[in-house]
């Protein structure tokens, strides 16, 4: 047994998980989960609708070059506008009511769209079920990448031009310095050693990390794009949330009454996180459709929704770094157990048996197992710690007064 | 005011306000729904039902600006609900009723706390999850970072915030709760929760506080100082209308009683007028209270 664990290719494991950290699907969740933050997290809002709001930016590029024929630029404003009308339709009926009402509005309201956009009666503007392909050209041929050439993360990659290195720096230094704090602070014992230790440790980690990371040239500048955008998203959204229309929003989610008898207007203030979140995930659906061209109607079903809200709760909710850390691991765990499992069924002759147990008898059923072990991970995390991650547990334990 | 003795209720300790307060209060007639010299809200005709149920039936009563006016009555007279028909939290099916001689019909709840306007709750509303100071910062009313495009540009709104936070500051330290300032407000004391909400609400400028049962749960000590909190806002200028249970403490606190019962508003007068009337005795205990309950039999 031992003897089919040294068999096994650690190498090519570490590489598919690191990959994964720091994928497409990683960040394009993470602009997802910063907007569901805004929404759930911050604001209190059930929504589960998140993949609609993902799906009007996923659209709203695809259909500058399927309908309207002009930039995918266009795509931006359009993908806002979009949001907000998907959020007033949303909001304006059941805002006002329980956020239970909300939660079954969205989640409806969200495969009507999906169903509208693969409809056969609207494919003139949608394409129907075989969704909008090959467009944003002007957008992944203008890049300083070889699209055969293999690129990382590591910022002293041989590929990597000066820009790209102070960027990378940039970025890995001032993630792991919030990251290492906010871990700190939650730690007992000699706090200020820790404030300067964890950070210096978490970005020795994030930088071996990155080097083992392998990236095809071809979405390369959609995935550094967006991790920009994730950063710039996250960095405004950590801003607004201090600000006094941050406070206001964290108290409707704890008491609306409260608040309106304060004098704000709460109605207006729901509708506008709705919006802002939505807004946000645009952002998510716009970049993943643009770092393969092409707009699938079916990436954005209620599965979507769920595993967006999956990663936020494992970051751990009301933290910008927990919604940016949370799809992280969550694409690392998925894609770890999944290259795990295979590479086990390879070492083991095709067959997985524990004390005579056939438990995966081909490389099909290794799916099926990924998604089985992430909701026991998630059970687990529930129980042991249902703050998530990064969330708090003083906060946490105030719930139940 | 000139030397002339005030003998309203004999209280020594009077403040000059609260004399001043009372002595307006001198004149007014004993009556339910009797007019005020200088009323800061009028209600007139204003009626709630819940499906057969009159809950509120108020023909016209009116506050007196600059005093402490205590609603008091049975449980289920409608004391809560006429809070929230005033302040736009429930709407009455017909009325009309007015604060400042500003018509509040169709003035949504937010927009009267604006106006000088603001309650507090009979199960207190601490935002458990937010620290004592951001509670406090919450209810200042006109923030400019509250618009969201202003969120992102703190230079927009920082010296006001700073502004806010001493004024919040200044209000923990009068209400004790400076000790507390940083911890989570879900962990205060039920007593110090009632204290937050005051102080809360005090955030928003008001001229016309109204407090929902503010001693319930509350300790006695705790209460005797939530008492010289009261009389404290009056000094300052501002009207008070509170609903309470504890006999005693509307005796000893306010300037004129109003009496509800089963909706309706059965009687009004000084605490010492209310005391000894027949009519408020009997909504309370019932009108066979005295007698034997074999007599009836």
């Amino acid at each position: 047994m031992l003897a089919a664990f040294s068999d096994m290719n650690w190498q090519l494991i570490a590489t598919a998980t690191l990959t994964a950290v720091f994928g497409v699907d990683a960040m394009y969740f993470a602009i997802a989960a910063i907007g569901l933050n805004v929404q759930f997290g911050y604001a209190g809002l059930l929504n589960f609708g998140q993949a609609g709001f993902m799906a009007c930016g996923a659209y709203a590029i695809g259909m500058t070059a399927h309908y309207w024929n002009i930039s995918f630029w266009w795509g931006i404003p359009m993908a806002i506008g979009y949001a907000t009308v998907f959020g007033l339709i949303m909001g304006i009926p059941t805002l006002r009511l329980r956020s239970d009402y909300l939660a079954i509005v969205t989640i409806a309201l969200a495969e009507l769209l999906r169903l509208i956009v693969r409809s056969v009666t609207f494919k003139k503007y949608f394409n129907g079920s075989d969704g909008i392909n090959g467009f944003g050209k002007t957008f992944t041929e203008e890049t300083p990448f070889n699209p055969s050439g293999k690129y990382s993360l590591w910022p002293f990659d041989q590929n990597a031009n000066l820009f790209g290195r102070v960027m990378l720096l940039l970025i890995f230094s001032v993630a792991s310095v919030m990251v290492g704090r906010m871990i700190a602070d939650r730690l007992r014992g000699p706090r200020e050693k820790l404030r300067v230790i964890l950070p210096v440790v978490i970005f020795a980690l994030v930088m071996l990390g990155a080097k083992q990371t392998e990236y095809g040239g071809l979405g390369f500048k959609s995935l550094i794009v967006g991790w920009l955008v994730v950063f710039v998203i996250g960095a405004l959204i950590y801003m607004l949330m201090r600000s006094p229309w941050g406070r206001v929003i964290k108290g409707i989610r704890e008491d609306e009454e409260a608040v309106r008898s304060l004098g704000k207007n709460i109605y207006s203030y729901k509708l506008q996180a709705l919006i802002l979140g939505g807004a946000i995930a645009t952002f998510g659906g716009m970049m993943f459709s643009l770092s393969r061209g092409s707009v699938q109607p079916d990436n954005y079903s209620r599965d979507t929704t769920f595993f967006v809200l999956t990663a936020l709760v494992l970051g751990g909710l009301a933290k910008v770094t927990g919604s940016i850390v949370g799809p992280m691991l969550y694409w690392g765990i998925s894609q770890f157990i999944s290259v795990f499992l295979f590479e086990l069924t390879q070492a083991w002759g095709g067959r997985v048996e524990i004390f005579g147990v056939p438990l995966i008898t081909s490389s099909s059923q290794i799916g099926a197992w990924v998604q089985g072990l992430l909701g026991l991970m998630l059970v687990l995390l529930m129980v042991f710690r249902p703050q998530g991650l990064f969330g708090n547990r003083k906060e946490m334990a105030l719930d139940g007064r | 005011m000139d030397a002339e003795p005030l003998t309203v209720n004999g209280s020594a300790d009077l403040s000059e306000v609260a004399r001043v307060a009372r002595g307006a209060l001198e004149g007014v007639p004993a009556t339910p729904g009797a007019g005020k010299p200088d009323p800061i809200m009028t209600a007139v005709g204003v009626r709630r039902s819940f499906g057969g149920i009159v809950a509120v039936d108020v023909d016209r009563v009116e506050i007196q600006r600059g005093s402490i006016t205590a609603l008091i009555g049975p449980n289920g007279a409608g004391k809560t609900t006429f809070f929230n028909l005033m302040t736009g939290f429930d709407a009455p099916d017909t009325g009309a009723w007015s604060f400042n001689g500003t018509s509040l019909e169709k003035v949504a709840a937010h927009r009267t706390a604006a106006m000088g306007m603001v309650r507090t709750f009979q199960l207190t509303k601490s935002l458990t999850k937010m620290s004592v100071i951001e509670n406090m910062k919450l209810g200042a009313t006109g923030q400019r970072g509250e618009k969201w495009w202003n969120g992102v540009l703190p230079f927009r709104w920082r010296a006001q915030e700073t502004a806010i936070e001493a004024r919040a500051d200044e209000l923990l330290a009068r209400f004790s709760l400076d000790h507390m300032r940083d911890e989570y407000a879900g962990t205060l004391s039920g007593g110090q929760r009632k204290l937050l909400e005051m102080s809360r609400a005090l955030m928003t400028n008001p001229q016309l506080v109204m407090l929902d049962e503010p001693m319930a749960g509350v300790n006695p000590a705790l209460k005797q100082s939530l008492n010289k909190h009261i009389r404290g806002l009056r000094d300052e200028g501002m009207t008070v209308l509170f609903v309470e249970h504890d006999m005693d403490m509307v005796h000893d606190l306010s300037d004129w009683v109003i009496v509800m019962a089963e909706g309706r508003i059965i009687a009004e007068g000084t605490p010492d007028q209310i005391s000894s009337n027949t009519a408020v005795i009997d909504a309370y205990l019932g009108t066979n209270q005295g007698k034997s309950l074999l007599e009836d039999m």
